[in-house]
């Protein structure tokens, strides 16, 4: 490893601090509009649904169009498993392990 | 902090596990294949070992790789770190309300660990942060515990994926565990029509501006979720859809 990449190494390491710690950094009270607050209540969904859809939907780089790809069925079958348990006991690990066996088949059988 | 004896014996401190249990599997697959995925860039084994054990996230470790294995400037991979892991900010614009409370060394130890999941099963767990001592102790005790299950869990497979690359084929799509994990949690999110209408905004913005730079197509989804949910929540029906 050289100087450089040990540079960017640190310097990833403090991003991750920095973005994750941001506003709770200063002790300084911030002024906060009561809107901003409400807003965030509909933040964290919309930032997992804008990280995750894309994984199910997206293929180099545009939305599929095709619908032979195993990670269409796999996610379905995971969202069903979990209505299906109403979201009670092991559920999410429930949606993880139906999900994975839904496409695991038809991704390395099919090819899809 | 973890070595405080008020934290890991407290009951919350095993709440926090208990939850992370849940959801390991897609935590440690996910691991698992980051660490496949950053050998098989060619980082090279040190490189990568030190990207797990330092930077610690997931999204913004794999939106680094291409950049570092190319050679990229510096602040390139800085930049589009920083954008990948923006989120985070809007979260801990959330939980300054949780920790204020406490000194700033320890807020910004526990906040260095709170990933995504963590975030997600703390705010469901604790929906407003406690007003007195007793109920801070606990909330602290809780992410504690959830989120050092997580990043312990987390470094082992990373480290087991660095170690195993040669053995373990992208192809496989091991990593898909990951994807179900935050399916999982989605689901568990969408609890009032509003939060549904937030699912359905972003995750269309952020297919339609798939195509923007360093991954701001995700704070773009944000942008416009929270905004429309803001204007909806004034009608009629919003009114009701929010409770």
């Amino acid at each position: 490893m050289d100087s450089v990449q040990a540079l960017t190494l640190l310097g990833l390491g403090a991003v991750t601090l920095l973005t994750r710690c941001f506003f709770f950094i200063l002790n300084r009270e911030l002024p906060f509009p009561a809107w901003a607050q409400r807003g965030l209540q509909y933040a964290p969904i919309a930032a997992l649904a804008a990280v995750v859809v894309p994984e199910v939907m997206v293929s180099q780089g545009a939305l599929i169009t095709t619908w032979q790809d195993a990670r269409l069925y796999g996610a379905a079958a995971g969202v069903v498993y979990y209505l299906s348990r109403r979201g009670q006991g092991q559920a999410v690990l429930g949606t993880i392990v139906v999900g994975m066996a839904v496409y695991l088949p038809l991704h390395m059988g099919w090819g899809w | 902090m973890f070595f405080d004896p008020a934290n890991f014996r407290h009951r919350a401190f095993r709440e926090g596990m208990a939850d992370t249990l849940k959801v390991s599997p897609g935590i440690w697959a996910w691991g698992l294949m980051t660490g496949v995925a950053m050998v098989q860039a060619g980082l090279g084994t040190e490189v990568s070992v030190w990207m797990t054990l330092l930077v610690y996230g997931g999204s913004a470790q794999l939106a680094a790789t291409p950049l570092l294995a190319v050679g990229a400037p510096v602040w390139v991979v800085l930049a589009t770190a920083f954008c990948v892991n923006l989120r985070f900010a809007v979260f801990s614009l959330h939980l300054r309300g949780y920790l204020m409370a406490w000194p700033r060394w320890q807020r910004m130890s526990i906040g260095y660990l709170v990933a995504d999941l963590n975030y997600v099963q703390f705010v469901q767990r604790h929906p407003h942060p406690a007003p007195d001592p007793a109920g801070q102790r606990a909330e602290m005790a809780y992410l504690c515990g959830n989120s050092l299950l997580a990043w312990f869990g987390w470094q082992v497979t990373s480290l087991a994926g660095i170690f195993l690359a040669s053995q373990v084929p992208m192809e496989w799509g091991l990593g898909f565990a990951g994807v179900l994990a935050l399916v999982g949690i989605l689901c568990s999110l969408t609890q009032t029509r509003l939060r549904a209408v937030s699912l359905v905004v972003s995750s269309a913005a952020a297919v339609a501006a798939f195509a923007m730079p360093l991954r701001l197509n995700i704070l773009v989804a944000i942008a416009a979720a929270v905004t429309v949910c803001l204007v909806v929540e004034q009608t009629a029906w919003g009114k009701k859809a929010a409770a």
